[in-house]
């Protein structure tokens, strides 16, 4: 039987063409829009330094992602921002979701400046995901459903640096001497100091609380000195660290020193005369997995200097989220809190053992190290003038493991 | 316990010097030229990253000598292009200008060398420590110490005991009077100016070594010479030697007793109880044209 087509079928069909003709440049353009996304990160003031790595590292991720073809065929765009302090960080993270319609935003150092976006993006249903701040309060009572962390959180960086005392005999019976910066992630590091030491046994014969702009430390030093401690506990944020650890050598202290918090190009900024002492460290380019070896590679190859911790923090973060965009086919916030928050779901973050994130604080489980300065005669050049541990915790302890003793309060989502 | 106190009341006082080594170059420009230099800290900046490009030819010694030779040279210029043209105008837009210039040289350095905080190694030479019965103290610190005081009682003696000086205090008070006896201030303002952002140069060679280099270094340095200019009073040199001693001294005393938190705090305060009961500052001298 022959069929024709009617009149009234014609014209729909010719009308439903037209449209389509009409949608087709928009629908073709949609296809091949960017996925953009937010990268805000301090690359001025006492973190700037730390901001720097992390801008190179998003770089050299979006380079990677985009030759390998982009996300679901579409490009990656990446707005960078600096983000300054918390006021800045709020205007910034306010235009980004809301006029720039950003996907999600990563990024960020200072705890302080992360909660101001965090509160952003988590009005904007926006995702966000931490890649420097450390405070455990953010994976505590300021937690966000929208906000998830590649950034080891001040605990962890606690429990492996405590695991470095306790077998070096540095805690129990032990005085301790602690400088803290004065903001939310020196207070974070020092209640965690505290709440160690009195789990060990150990005592504080100084607690000091160290203005951000500090420079110059020799008041401290002679505190130091008056004290006598048997181990000097720096919690201490950005060039402050590295202009510490300069005076401790000009004052000629040698009182065993280490810390819950550490950034390789402040170690390198100290240089190998001055810098002392064994640190936790989420990564260096002395990680020797293949993953990780590719990545220092890479970085060399683009920067002519190694990548530390932040660039791996913002590097890992952005082919976490580039995955998780594949995954769930788009950039639907509820579908990507889903995906991430699974315990099922792991990524490669180059280290020996995948990373998941904690469900119930969005803190990414990962190994953490154990960095140890180099005797001075022993360094043969200017970037490696510290040796790093095997990945900690041990494979037969779980990474859980890392997060015990959490002082920042209970995340409720 | 009052032996710890009485050493960080001493330390306190040491730093003074170094405050007064970069809040002396800042107290002259203004007072000569009524520009409120915003870039003082950047040359202090300069000054390091200057140690760091030298230092591999000429030596510490020699960066500390071309360092500031090199930040004067540069400062002529800036004089000669861009400060003449505000002398006579509102300081408000010597501000803007010193703002751009200070803008304009970090972010050169920041591009040329990056933010990643540079490792400056001290010299062999002036490394260890000083010991005082209990007082410990850095043998490169006493040597900065000797730096500052050296230069302070040049920059007097240049001010008080030379036809030099006499002019540039004459100019300081009166630049019009100097104009009917015929004498140009000009080249004067020039020297100033080279003298001035040359010591703050010398700072950041200084600092160097005890200091990670960064494009950002001299902010903070030139906010507390700001603070140490404005205790001291505008346009006297001892006011800026003395609010200097007693910057560093309330910055010991603060942490002596326990609350180093608070030091800034006590600083700003002490600004404010200065500027509250002596709006010149201590030895602020009445300068007409600024009334």
């Amino acid at each position: 039987m022959t069929h024709f087509i009617g009149r009234r079928q014609l014209l729909k069909t010719g009308a439903l063409a037209g449209v389509a003709g009409m949608a087709m440049p928009a629908i073709l353009r949609a296809s091949n829009d960017p996925y953009v996304i937010a990268h805000l990160t301090p690359r001025t003031g006492f973190l700037g330094p730390m901001g720097e790595y992390a801008v190179m590292a998003v770089d050299l991720a979006v380079e990677e992602i985009n030759a390998a073809g982009g996300i679901n065929g579409r490009p990656l765009n990446v707005i960078k921002e600096d983000s300054v302090n918390p006021q800045t960080a709020t205007t910034k993270a306010e235009r980004l979701v809301e006029r720039a319609d950003v996907a999600m935003v990563l990024g960020e150092i200072s705890s302080a400046s992360a909660l101001s976006i965090a509160q952003v993006t988590a009005r904007a249903n926006k995702l966000f995901i931490n890649t420097g701040a450390n405070s455990d309060t953010l994976r505590g009572k300021d937690c966000r459903r929208t906000m998830f962390h590649t950034e080891a959180q001040n605990v962890m960086y606690v429990n492996a640096e405590g695991q470095y005392f306790l077998q070096n005999d540095m805690v129990k019976d032990k005085t301790w001497f602690i400088l803290s910066s004065d903001y939310a992630f020196g207070h974070d590091l020092r209640e965690g100091a505290h709440a160690f030491l009195e789990r060990h046994g150990g005592s504080t014969v100084g607690d000091e609380l160290i203005p951000t702009d500090a420079t110059d430390f020799s008041s401290h030093l002679l505190s130091i000195r008056s004290r006598r401690p048997d181990v000097v506990v720096l919690n201490l944020a950005g060039t402050s660290m590295a202009s510490f650890m300069k005076q401790y050598g000009e004052f000629g202290l040698d009182i065993p020193l280490g810390g819950f918090d550490y950034n390789s190009s402040l170690a390198w900024a100290t240089g190998a005369e001055d810098f002392k002492g064994t640190w936790p460290c989420i990564w260096t380019h002395q990680v020797q997995t293949d993953g990780s070896q590719a990545f220092a590679r890479a970085f060399q190859a683009k920067y002519g200097k190694p990548a530390e911790n932040q660039a791996y923090a913002d590097y890992i973060a952005l082919r976490i989220a580039a995955e998780a965009i594949t995954r769930t086919g788009g950039t639907d916030t509820a579908a990507l809190i889903a995906y991430l928050e699974d315990p099922a779901t792991d990524f490669d973050i180059l280290k020996d053992r995948r990373g998941r994130f904690d469900p119930s604080t969005h803190q990414l489980l990962q190994e953490v190290y154990a960095v140890t300065a180099l005797d001075p005669s022993e360094v043969e050049d200017q970037w490696d003038i510290f040796t790093t541990s095997g990945p900690l915790p041990a494979p037969d302890v779980p990474l859980e493991e890392l997060v015990q003793g959490a002082v920042g309060g209970a995340c409720t989502f | 316990m009052v032996l710890f106190f009485l050493s960080q009341l001493l330390n306190g006082l040491l730093d003074g010097f170094y405050y007064m080594l970069i809040a002396l170059g800042l107290s002259l420009i203004f007072s000569l030229g009524g520009i409120v230099n915003l870039a003082h800290g950047v040359f202090f900046t300069l000054g390091a990253y200057l140690a760091l490009v030298l230092t591999p030819h000429v030596g510490f010694f020699g960066a500390l000598a071309l360092g500031p030779l090199i930040a004067a040279v540069i400062a002529i210029v800036i004089e000669r292009f861009l400060f003449t043209r505000f002398y006579r105008e509102d300081p408000l837009y010597s501000l803007l200008l010193t703002f751009g210039l200070a803008m304009i040289i970090e972010q050169s350095l920041r591009w040329y060398f990056g933010a990643t905080p540079r490792a400056y190694s001290m010299p062999a030479d002036l490394r260890g420590q000083v010991f005082v019965g209990d007082f410990v103290y850095s043998r490169y610190r006493l040597f900065l110490i000797g730096m500052a005081i050296v230069t302070v009682a040049a920059v007097w003696a240049l001010l008080n005991r030379t036809a030099f000086g006499r002019i540039v205090r004459a100019g300081i008070q009166n630049p019009d009077i100097l104009g009917t006896l015929g004498i140009s201030l000009r080249p004067y303002l020039s020297a100033v100016v080279a003298i001035a952002i040359g010591i703050a140069a010398l700072a950041g060679v200084l600092m160097a070594p005890i200091q990670p280099v960064h494009p950002l270094m001299g902010v903070e340095v030139g906010t507390a010479a700001f603070v140490v200019v404005v205790i001291g009073g505008l346009g006297s040199f001892w006011g800026v030697v003395i609010a200097a001693l007693l910057v560093g001294l309330v910055k010991g005393m603060m942490i002596g007793l326990g609350l180093s938190q608070y030091s800034m705090l006590a600083i700003y305060l002490l600004m404010f109880v200065v500027l509250l009961l002596r709006p010149r500052g201590l030895l602020g001298e009445r300068i007409t044209r600024f009334e």
